[in-house]
């Protein structure tokens, strides 16, 4: 069914009107997969996210041209609230838990942007299914939960609203490898119990492995696509990725880095 | 000590009184990160508009009548005014308000001329007795008013979703509407509430033993000002501790004020900006602040 697919078609985003961080930016998450997208800092990842989300205003950028869609409805220029309303939810980089609020606040709040409020109970046991330390924690203030924690937390106030499509932003920065991990793990779950996924990662190992389908963006642009394990094959996104690759490949990256194109046109 | 005692008392009923007005302000400023300045006027809307109607509607409704206009003006203002201004700068927002302020006060004292209104309350002049202490009755129903109001103020704000999503804005805006929370709401929310508070307040400001409301009551309220400064702009705790220190420090000055005449007369005005002083000199961020105002 294709009805709850997320589609981005020619997406160009730019902030004050001077930096132009997407260029003409195509992608698409069918409705039920895991669609990952790779590259650097400054390739213009979670600005996709922020159109997507509509949260670009708070960052003075603004979409200039494309559109982006959720089963053929249009979602480019609606409000936060009502892309939530339709079935979008975002867990932002650096999982910004409200941390003055205890866990089972957090939860309440995401709760909040959910249409109808019947659903909720039912939500909740689903979260604290996936995340049982949330509810150990549930008294406690948001803030003195560890990272790892947080990032379950923040997961876990996305699922609150019973999205269709899950935005995951960098969901393992700065997390010990078993943590990472074991957040890889939850992301499969929470796919397999049927919701979509956008998943932004610098640990291209990780999301190449939950993924069927990836993208690298590259300085806002999109410069490979395709099945994930076709491109966890490729030199392309070993090298560069991955972190590996035959030695002889290496020495001439190292003689002229990648990143000097930006500045070469 | 019966002096003491009665000066105590009511220094904690005006205190609760210029708590009210101090939870208003925090309440803006925490859901807009917007300093009000026009908060006066509308204490001083909701209070005309009790004075003018109570002869027509009894007291009780045109404290209803109060309480709804203010809430609607703080609205309308943030409606029609905060949200349209395409300034993201919350210094700069600040700073419209400082006009709204000009615009309704000027009206309103254009209104009010030379009069000094009555507010009909129930209350009037009476004096309780209790053990040898005289209290106003008005400095009683003050007391009960204000402190039913910020319980349940205090209880929606933990308990309700409302409570919730003025909270999550408060703290992270961005993520707030990642949530789903509509920010124009919550704002608009805030203004609506902090009108009613300050309705509320301007009644027992202009109740016995003030003779009633006139053009210098905007006055009176800005001492509610240095409450939730010294309070911590962005605590609602610090609105009430604020409130009671600035109630209690002005009421004891101006009652032991023939034991310092060394400093003047009128010391009882300039007492609460004095403890405002001293304490941001030792507390730059307020009693229970949390953040600094503005950043370099």
């Amino acid at each position: 069914m294709a009805s709850g697919t997320l589609a981005v078609g020619g997406l160009s985003v730019s902030y004050g009107k001077a930096v132009q961080a997407l260029r003409e930016v195509s992608l698409e998450v069918p409705e039920g997969t895991v669609t990952a997208v790779l590259g650097a800092n400054g390739a213009g990842k979670s600005t996709l996210l922020r159109a997507v989300s509509g949260t670009l205003p708070f960052h003075r950028g603004s979409i200039e041209a494309g559109e982006i869609t959720l089963g053929g409805r249009r979602l480019s220029g609606l409000r936060p609230d009502a892309v939530v309303a339709a079935g979008v939810v975002q867990v932002p980089e650096g999982r910004r838990v409200f941390g003055r609020l205890t866990v089972e606040e957090n939860l309440r709040a995401g709760a909040l942007g959910a249409r109808d409020r019947s659903g909720a109970a039912a939500a909740r046991e689903r979260v604290m299914e996936l995340f049982p330390v949330l509810a150990e924690r549930a008294r406690q203030r948001a803030g003195l939960l560890s990272g790892g924690e947080q990032q379950m937390l923040a997961m876990g106030r996305a699922l609150m609203a019973r999205p269709k499509v899950l935005l995951l932003d960098e969901p393992t920065l700065g997390l010990a490898p078993l943590m990472a991990e074991r957040i890889g793990e939850t992301v499969a779950e929470i796919n397999r119990q049927g919701t979509a996924v956008l998943l932004i990662e610098q640990n291209a190992a990780l999301a190449l492995r939950l993924a069927s389908t990836a993208h690298v963006l590259e300085v806002g642009r999109v410069t490979l696509s395709g099945p994930a394990d076709a491109l966890a094959a490729s030199d392309e996104v070993r090298r560069r990725y991955l972190g590996v690759g035959d030695d002889d490949a290496l020495e001439p990256r190292f003689q002229r880095p990648p990143t000097l194109e930006r500045w070469a046109g | 000590m019966t002096t003491f005692i009665e000066l105590l008392v009511n220094g904690v009923s005006i205190g609760s009184v210029y708590a009210l007005i101090a939870l208003g302000f925090v309440i803006i400023f925490k859901a807009t990160e917007v300093v009000n300045f026009a908060h006066a006027s509308l204490l001083l809307v909701g209070g005309y508009v009790i004075a003018v109607l109570h002869e027509d509607l009894g007291f009780w409704l045109a404290l209803v009548a109060g309480v709804a206009v203010a809430a609607v003006v703080g609205a309308l203002v943030e409606f029609c005014v905060l949200r349209r201004s395409r300034a993201g700068d919350q210094h700069v927002l600040a700073i419209v308000t400082i006009g709204v302020d000009i615009l309704l006060t000027t009206e309103l004292t254009r209104r009010i001329g030379t009069d000094v209104l009555a507010m009909g309350d129930p209350w009037q002049s009476q004096v309780v007795q209790i053990g040898g202490i005289s209290i106003a009755q008005t400095r009683i129903a003050a007391l009960v008013t204000a402190a039913t109001l910020i319980t349940c103020f205090l209880l929606a704000f933990r308990y309700t979703s409302w409570g919730i999503a003025m909270r999550a804005a408060a703290e992270d805006r961005e993520t707030a509407a990642l949530m789903g929370v509509r920010l124009s709401r919550v704002s608009m929310g805030a203004w609506a509430v902090a009108g009613a508070l300050a309705a509320v307040a301007a009644l027992f400001l202009t109740v016995f033993p003030t003779p009633g409301l006139d053009r210098s009551t905007s006055l009176v309220a800005l001492k509610a000002f240095p409450a939730a400064i010294l309070g911590g702009l962005d605590s609602t705790t610090g609105a009430l501790v604020g409130g009671l220190i600035i109630g209690l420090a002005e009421s004891l000055a101006a009652g032991y004020q023939n034991d310092v005449t060394f400093l003047g007369r009128g010391i009882g005005e300039v007492v609460p900006y004095l403890v405002m002083i001293v304490i941001l000199l030792i507390r730059p961020a307020g009693l229970f602040g949390t953040r600094e105002l503005a950043r370099v």
